[in-house]
């Protein structure tokens, strides 16, 4: 089965006084999957009800493969959806829970159990399929709700911060099997989370959401490297925040004259946003200090880097970052990207 | 399943470099003797006095003839009023009662007719005895009644039943509530969006799953009905009709010693029963916890 498009215009939503959706769009290719990201009460959870018909929209439209289904109740919808924890039915065994949306069918006990048992396969639990939900792990639960949303072939693929109750090891290995599985079934798929490492490592789009709305929708490098907005920058990954003077298009940092993302920046005193990976050891340079720590993630590290009136983060090659231990000297400067302005 | 050892419970940090005073399972079997004391007092020892009293003639010797007279007729009449009448207000007093906690428990969590329901619960599953009988035949008895003027009031089993079902509908609501509590809106939602409706949520998944912690609110009611005295001893004084008011009976004539046996052995047979239905309810409420947590 291959996935069909949706497609969510203007959605509104409030409850009291609480604005939740203030007019979100967002169009999902066939086949995609898209991350919604974002600080919390931005109304991911909201956007993602909304869809499955759990919920209600104030204003908008919602469509499907080309029909709109924004008042056709959610037991008519056909979406599979995956919810943060504890969703399992605990008086079934984990195959009829897996069976449950094909027996709400009415199909025969034969075909419901073949189709149970071949979920079950694709997210490898077959062999525990007579049990029941408190005899497993929060990985395995969360992995028989996944079988159990994509049993009924469901049009669209929704999770809810299915990983957000796991360790941390458990969390990443069942984020790259979610992701394998929906690559194999091909269902259009929205995944709600606010750890923006995840949504960078299992979306084809990562929507960054922020009070009501999408502030930036783009591949895991767009949101990264070229952030549109200062939040975006701020909220997807660390952020070194440095004073600058803006001047004729550019921005002077510490001596360094960084290109502008917006050319249309009023000139004066700024704070400028300077991912850390930008910054890079030199054997002299404008901007100079100690390393006062150090924090190995693997093949990179990252420096902080004390400059006197503030500190930097630095990333580099975990091979050159040995060589600088707490407390040595080090020369900095930044790497002429185009920056945004806080 | 999760089973907790004494010593786990009773672990406590110890310093390093000091024993500790007790060894932790001797610390654990402690704290449980000032509960074993109260149970031994109150339960244990009432119950051995009337097992005792029941098989022991007047002459203090064993007689198993006091024992025999459970299953004769006019005894037996006893318990059966009793049984019916207490299941009778066991299920109504459920049925309602799960009604309404299921009002209360789809309502605000935090709003005011909850605390008042939860609070008024409290007040009027204890409401009982003369108090109770007395606002009922204000109410809708038979020659002073301000609603209506019930003519089978004093009738058995409907007119004590009606007053019973008052405090037995508070008292499902209190048991009943944290299981309608336990069920998880992610499971309706699952149903929901599987393609389920509501009637397939009740049938497959909500009911199956308050099914044992219904059942074992009906017995517990049941059993709150079968030794409630106070209440029918100031409905009608005259008449015995179930258990509880014969053994009252027993107790104060006059006739001696004979009569004090009956009544143990009344209380005998009312403490079997008892025992079955409150061991059915122990292992309906350990499923129970473990689903609806
Ligand atoms: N049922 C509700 N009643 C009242 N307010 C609600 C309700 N559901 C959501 N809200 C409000 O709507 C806003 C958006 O909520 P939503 O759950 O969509 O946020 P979220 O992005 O999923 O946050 P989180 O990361 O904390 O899950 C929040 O301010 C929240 O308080
Ligand atoms: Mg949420």
């Amino acid at each position: 089965m291959t996935g069909v498009e949706v497609s969510l215009r203007g959605l509104h939503r409030r409850y009291g006084s609480v604005v939740a959706l203030d007019g979100l769009d967002l169009t999902l290719a066939p086949g995609e999957l898209v991350a919604l990201l974002g600080p919390s009460g931005c109304g991911k959870t909201t956007t993602l009800r909304l869809l499955a018909g759990l919920e209600d929209a104030d204003g908008g439209q919602v469509t499907v493969a080309g029909a709109d289904i924004t008042h056709v109740p959610s037991n008519k919808r056909g979406m599979g959806m995956v919810f943060q924890a504890y969703s399992l039915f605990p008086h079934m065994t984990v195959r009829d829970n897996v069976a449950f949306g094909l027996k709400l069918r009415r199909a025969a006990r034969a075909e419901r159990d073949r189709r149970a048992m071949e979920m079950l396969e694709l997210v490898g639990l077959t062999e525990q399929a007579g049990r029941y939900a408190h005899q497993l792990s929060g990985g395995q639960q969360q992995r028989v709700a996944l079988a159990r949303a994509l049993a009924i072939s469901p049009k669209v693929l929704l999770l809810d911060e299915p990983l957000s109750a796991l360790d941390a090891k458990v969390r990443a290995q069942l984020r790259d099997e979610i992701r394998r599985i929906q690559l194999e079934v091909g269902t259009t798929t929205l995944f709600v989370t606010h750890d923006q490492e995840e949504a960078l490592a299992i979306a084809d789009r990562v929507g960054v959401m922020r009070d009501g709305r999408i502030e930036q929708l783009g591949t895991p490098t767009d949101i990264y490297s070229r952030p549109a907005t200062s939040f975006v920058a701020e909220f997807v990954g660390l952020t070194n925040r440095l004073h600058g003077t803006v001047a004729a298009g550019s921005v002077n940092v510490r001596g360094c004259v960084l290109p502008l993302a917006d050319p249309a920046t009023p000139d004066g005193q700024a704070t400028v946003l300077v991912r850390p990976e930008a910054v890079t050891v030199v054997p002299s340079g404008p901007l100079t200090g100690t390393v006062i720590a150090v924090t190995f993630l693997g093949a990179s590290s990252r420096i902080t880097v004390d400059l006197g009136d503030t500190t930097v983060l630095a990333q580099l090659p975990t091979s050159e970052a040995t060589a600088l231990p707490a407390g040595s000297a080090v020369a900095l400067t930044i790497r002429p990207d185009p920056v945004l302005v806080a | 399943m999760a089973v907790t050892t004494p010593s786990e419970v009773g672990a406590q940090p110890v310093r390093a470099g000091r024993r500790p005073l007790l060894s932790s399972s001797r610390l654990a079997w402690t704290g449980t003797l000032p509960f074993l004391g109260y149970v031994g007092v109150f339960l244990l020892l009432p119950t051995g006095i009337v097992l005792w009293d029941a098989v022991h003639g007047s002459s203090g010797g064993f007689d198993f003839g006091a024992v025999s007279t459970l299953w004769s007729s006019s005894t037996r009449s006893y318990f059966v009023n009793s049984a019916e009448l207490s299941a009778i207000t066991s299920v109504l007093g459920a049925v309602l009662g799960a009604v309404l906690s299921y009002a209360v428990a789809t309502g605000n969590p935090e709003g005011l007719i909850r605390r008042l329901y939860l609070a008024g619960s409290g007040v009027l599953a204890q409401f009982g005895g003369v108090t109770l009988a007395f606002a009922f035949l204000i109410t809708i008895g038979p020659t002073s009644g301000l609603l209506l003027h019930a003519g089978w009031f004093y009738d058995f089993p409907q007119g004590i039943g009606l007053i019973y079902v008052y405090f037995q509908i508070p008292l499902m609501v209190l048991v009943f509530l944290p299981a309608m509590d336990g069920l998880k809106a992610q499971w309706r939602e699952a149903t929901e969006t599987l393609g389920g409706s509501a009637w397939q949520f009740w049938r497959y998944v909500g009911g199956p799953l308050l099914a044992p912690a219904f059942l074992g609110a009906v017995l517990l009611l049941f059993a709150n009905a079968l030794s409630a005295f106070a209440t029918i001893a100031a409905w009608e004084n005259q008449i015995s009709y179930v258990v509880p008011q014969q053994i009252g009976t027993a107790l104060s004539s006059e006739v001696g010693l004979s009569s004090v046996n009956q009544a143990d052995v009344l209380a005998l047979g009312m403490i079997a029963v008892v025992a079955v239905v409150m061991t059915g309810y122990t292992l309906l409420q350990r499923r129970t916890t473990r689903w609806l947590r």
